[in-house]
């Protein structure tokens, strides 16, 4: 063997050509048309034909800026109980921004203007006092983020602090434990935690946690609640579960959602506005948005132009 | 050869403890557990060491410690929690509510009270608090009616709690603060979002948080305040007498003796047999305070560590 | 938050002004609670105010620029006698010597915890020892260093009473216990910054053949330059400010006095006084009863520790800051930029 010889070259045999799977007819197995972005897939749909409708929050004409730079211009959307809303877009569209301006968490950045006008109920939530507003309008995190306390004082957390600060302050009492259960029940967590409800919540998976986490913002009874890309950091199985909660979820709270993942948008809202660059370019009902698109732009990001 | 750096280092230290210990245990041996009990004056005690002619009735080794022990105790523990309850004001202030402009000058201004040299803040305890208290505080009829016992000149417990409170502030701000400002801040997000106000937030997540460094800042400061010895030997009145809490208002205003600030003041007849003795086994009293301030600490910690509060 | 920058909104709507969340809204409770806390904060900055101005007018009066160069006498006239150069000396001397000793040895062993570190339950010990000399008051630390130097074998470092005794006191004896004063902080400011280091720094050195002790030398000790001379300025602060050790160890004569002819060794040998010493004995706690001498003398001793805990700053602002440098500065500042996103 000459040492300065490379190796042989081995042969891996192939015993077949490689499958490839071809796409499914569009229609089969009961679905809808085809998805965003992936013709031809299968997908489910979630959401049923929404029910009893009614206005919530009402968005006009807002614009948002931090700095010099407007990052939402000229926006206007209503949020209605018994629908989920979602905001898609691009990366930088301003719908993160648009989403936390809604219970006035935009205010904590120095520097942060605003223009135009969000009502909730009719009131301008910039007259109500914040921390009532952010009662009524519940927000969940991109990022679970259960604080270090047991699963009960998490869930109870809100409720607590509400109460007169004089007076008897037990930890548990049968009010605070009535609607700890009952935020756990709604949001399908109870069953798994209900053995142990001072275990730590740091100790739960990241779907629970994130259960736990709307659980906790349900707590206090809002009207609105507001998702910020709830699943983006959790597993296919949790994502579903989690899911079917926010479905299950709209006739009792409104519901807005922003996401990135457009399946999930498909899957979940019965409304769907889509923002580019700030600015609200097409705003209808899901099926309209996904399959007769008005705007251009619209149309090339579902279809993957860009993201 | 580094290491036997280290190891000598070892051994030097090793040696203190038990040379300490050692050269303390005449004093204990002679007093049996009564050195810690209270009986007589200490300081005629300490004088009748030092002159080397016991008092009557007694052998020259006599000692109760007890009313140096409970003016330790009390100067140590009123200090901390004052200054307990200052700093975490006070961190709070620095982390949450302080203005940009108002923050930036009070670092400085943190860093500067703890570099202050603690003979410096003896001579404004003695030269400046100490006749305020006397003049304003204590009334010429409480003097007169105390003054067959003890003579009240304001150099007393209160002068030392205030300046030893204030000397071991800085340290617990900054630990805490630095606690306070590394609580991840999804949790103050989270709470903000659920609309809880600012402060009821630091109280039931960011402070639930700091414990640990809160206990670890406490731990810290309470070896510095029984440590301490210049200052306190300057400002607290120097006469061995138990300070009686049950002499109402002037309980605040009785000397008191720590045990640092004695060791100091006899380091003089360190040569002479029982003083040295006892001087000594003060020294054992207060290395084993220490120790055990530190497991106590380290116990203090162990409950929060179940709910991922990291320590 | 500035007005003239608002630009008109896309849109038409009317801007608003940025509104900062009052507190009026808050429970009672609670509202007291942020006053207390603005109450502390403001009280803090008026103590440290009140520290220095009150030093600065008592001690301006009596502060003269021939009190540094003329020794201290004494005198009838105890407030109008003498000068602060032989405390000054000894003040230099002490720091001198502690720090010449705690320096290369806090480096030393720093290096060994931090890069050696076998046998691992030597290296834990050593850490206890480190801490147990940061957690035992100085007071201890003298007594103890009285005793050693009291042996007679250890007479050449201070001097031999008349009987034979040896006097134990003197400014070796003083700056020799200095050391382990300033010991832990060395050590604790040169592991902070080693661990700082990143791990590919020495895998470079290692993978060019230099051994661990050479790394050591020219690779990591340089890069933690700041840290290190940002610790020895922390530790040579706490020498000059502690005064128990002096008081014990110094064998406090008003001015320096030496001991035997040799030139150097015998001032060393010899008692003294030092900045805090005297400031101790010239108040109402000591032997002499001059508030003005004391107050004066303070005021040099906090202008220098200030100015050496500015240095400090400086040294350590640059670049990241090790255990030396502000602890809570670098935590407010991520706790800061991480709230208002």
């Amino acid at each position: 063997m000459d040492p300065l010889m490379p190796p042989p070259v081995r042969r891996i045999a192939v015993d077949r050509e490689p499958h490839v799977a071809e796409p499914t007819a569009p229609g089969a197995n009961g679905t809808a048309g085809p998805a965003p972005g992936a013709p031809g897939a299968r997908r489910r749909v979630l959401r049923g034909a929404p029910t009893v409708v009614r206005e919530r929050m009402r968005i006009e004409s807002v614009s948002l800026a931090y700095g010099p730079t407007w990052v939402v211009r000229n926006v206007s959307l209503p949020v209605r109980q018994g629908e989920v809303l979602a905001l898609i877009g691009a990366s930088g569209s301003g719908k993160t921004t648009l989403l936390r301006s809604l219970n006035r968490l935009t205010e904590v950045t120095a520097g942060a203007t605003r223009a135009g006008c969000i009502l909730l109920d009719g009131q301008d939530i910039h007259e109500l006092e914040v921390n009532d507003l952010r009662r009524r309008v519940s927000m969940v995190f991109q990022q679970p983020n259960p604080f270090p306390m047991s699963i009960y004082d998490n869930v109870a957390y809100a409720l607590a602090e509400q109460r007169p600060p004089r007076g008897r302050r037990r930890r548990r009492t049968p009010e605070l434990e009535a609607a700890a259960t009952d935020a756990l029940r709604r949001a399908g967590l109870y069953e798994e935690v209900s053995t142990d409800l001072e275990r730590s919540a740091l100790k739960l998976s990241g779907g629970q946690q994130q259960r736990l986490c709307i659980a906790r913002a349900l707590a206090a009874g809002p009207e609105v609640l507001l998702l910020d890309e709830p699943c983006s950091a959790l597993d296919p199985i949790s994502t579903a579960t989690i899911e079917e909660l926010i479905v299950g979820l709209r006739d009792s709270v409104a519901i807005v959602i922003v996401t990135h993942n457009l399946q999930q948008a498909f899957r979940v809202a019965d409304h769907v506005a889509f923002m580019h660059l700030g600015e609200l370019v097409e705003y209808g009902s899901s099926d309209q948005v996904f399959d007769r698109p008005l705007q251009r732009r619209t149309r090339e990001y579902i279809s993957g132009a860009f993201g | 050869m580094l290491g036997a750096l280290g190891a000598a280092l070892l051994v030097l230290i090793g040696a203190m403890v038990v040379t300490v210990f050692i050269k303390a245990w005449p004093s204990f041996s002679a007093n049996g557990l009564h050195w810690f009990g209270a009986g007589g004056n200490v300081d005629t005690q300490l004088r009748a060491m030092q002159e080397s002619s016991p008092l009557p009735g007694h052998e020259l080794s006599y000692f109760r410690a007890w009313p140096l022990i409970w003016g330790t105790v009390l100067t140590t523990v009123l200090a901390v929690l004052l200054a307990l309850v200052v700093s975490t004001l006070a961190a709070v202030f620095l982390t949450e509510f302080a203005p940009e402009p108002v923050r930036r000058t009070l670092e400085p201004v943190i860093r500067l009270l703890a570099g202050v040299p603690s003979v410096v803040y003896g001579l404004i305890g003695i030269l400046a608090l100490a006749p305020l208290i006397n003049s304003h505080l204590i009334s010429n009829s409480r003097k007169s009616s105390v003054a067959y016992v003890v003579q009240l000149n304001g150099a007393d417990l209160t002068t030392a709690t205030i300046i030893l409170a204030v000397m071991i502030t800085p340290i617990m701000v900054a630990l805490i603060a630095g606690a306070l400002a590394a609580v991840p801040a999804p949790w103050r997000e989270g709470s903000a979002a659920l609309g809880v106000n600012r402060w009821r937030t630091v109280v039931r997540v960011s402070l639930r948080t700091a414990r640990p460094a809160i206990v670890a800042a406490t731990v810290l400061a309470t070896a510095r305040a029984l440590g301490e010895a210049i200052m306190l030997s300057m400002v607290s009145g120097g006469r061995g007498f138990a300070a009686n809490p049950l002499d109402g208002i002037t309980f605040l205003f009785e000397p008191v003796r720590p045990l640092a600030a004695t060791i100091v003041q006899e380091s003089e007849g360190l040569s002479i047999g029982p003083l040295a003795h006892t001087v000594y086994a003060l020294a054992a009293v207060l290395l084993v305070s220490a120790a055990l301030l530190s497991i106590a600490g380290w116990a203090a910690k162990q409950p929060l560590k179940r709910y991922g509060v990291r320590a | 938050m500035e007005s003239a920058h608002l630009a008109p909104s896309p849109g038409g709507a009317p801007v608003a002004r940025p509104q900062r969340h009052g507190t009026a809204s808050w429970p009672l409770a609670d509202r007291i609670g942020y006053c207390l806390c603005w109450v502390t904060g403001i009280a803090l900055c008026l103590i440290a105010l009140g520290i220095v101005l009150f030093m600065l007018v008592k001690g301006i009066g009596y502060l003269r620029p021939a009190l540094f160069l003329e020794s201290p006498a004494a005198s009838l006239q105890q407030s109008k006698a003498g000068g602060f150069l032989d405390p000054i000396i000894g003040t230099l001397i002490i720091t001198v010597i502690g720090t010449l000793i705690a320096a290369p040895t806090g480096v030393a062993i720093a290096a060994w915890i931090s890069e050696y570190g076998r046998p691992a339950p030597l290296a834990r010990a050593v850490e206890s020892a480190i801490d147990v000399i940061a957690g035992v008051p100085s007071v201890v630390l003298a007594i103890f260093g009285l005793l050693v130097f009291s042996e007679s074998f250890l007479g050449f470092l201070s001097q031999n009473a008349v009987n034979g005794a040896v006097y134990g006191r003197s400014f070796f004896a003083a700056g020799i216990v200095m050391a382990l004063l300033a010991l832990p902080l060395i050590v604790g400011s040169t592991r902070e910054a080693l661990a700082q280091v990143p791990d590919r720094i020495r895998e470079a050195s290692y993978a060019l053949g230099k051994s661990r002790a050479s790394t050591i030398r020219y690779v990591l000790l340089p890069a933690i330059r700041p840290d290190i001379a940002s610790g020895i300025a922390l530790g040579m602060g706490r020498i000059i400010g502690d005064t128990a050790i002096i008081t014990i160890l110094l064998g406090v004569t008003l001015t320096n006095e030496k001991v035997g002819g040799v030139p150097l060794i015998g001032n060393l040998r010899g008692s003294g006084s030092t900045l805090t010493s005297y400031v101790y004995n010239n108040s109402p706690a000591g032997e002499g009863n001059a508030p003005q001498k004391a107050y004066a003398a303070a005021f040099v001793l906090l202008m220098v520790v200030l100015g050496l805990n500015a240095l400090v700053t400086r040294l350590t602002g640059a670049r990241e800051p090790g255990v030396a440098g502000s602890l809570f500065r670098r935590a407010v500042e991520a706790g800061r930029r991480a709230w208002t996103r």
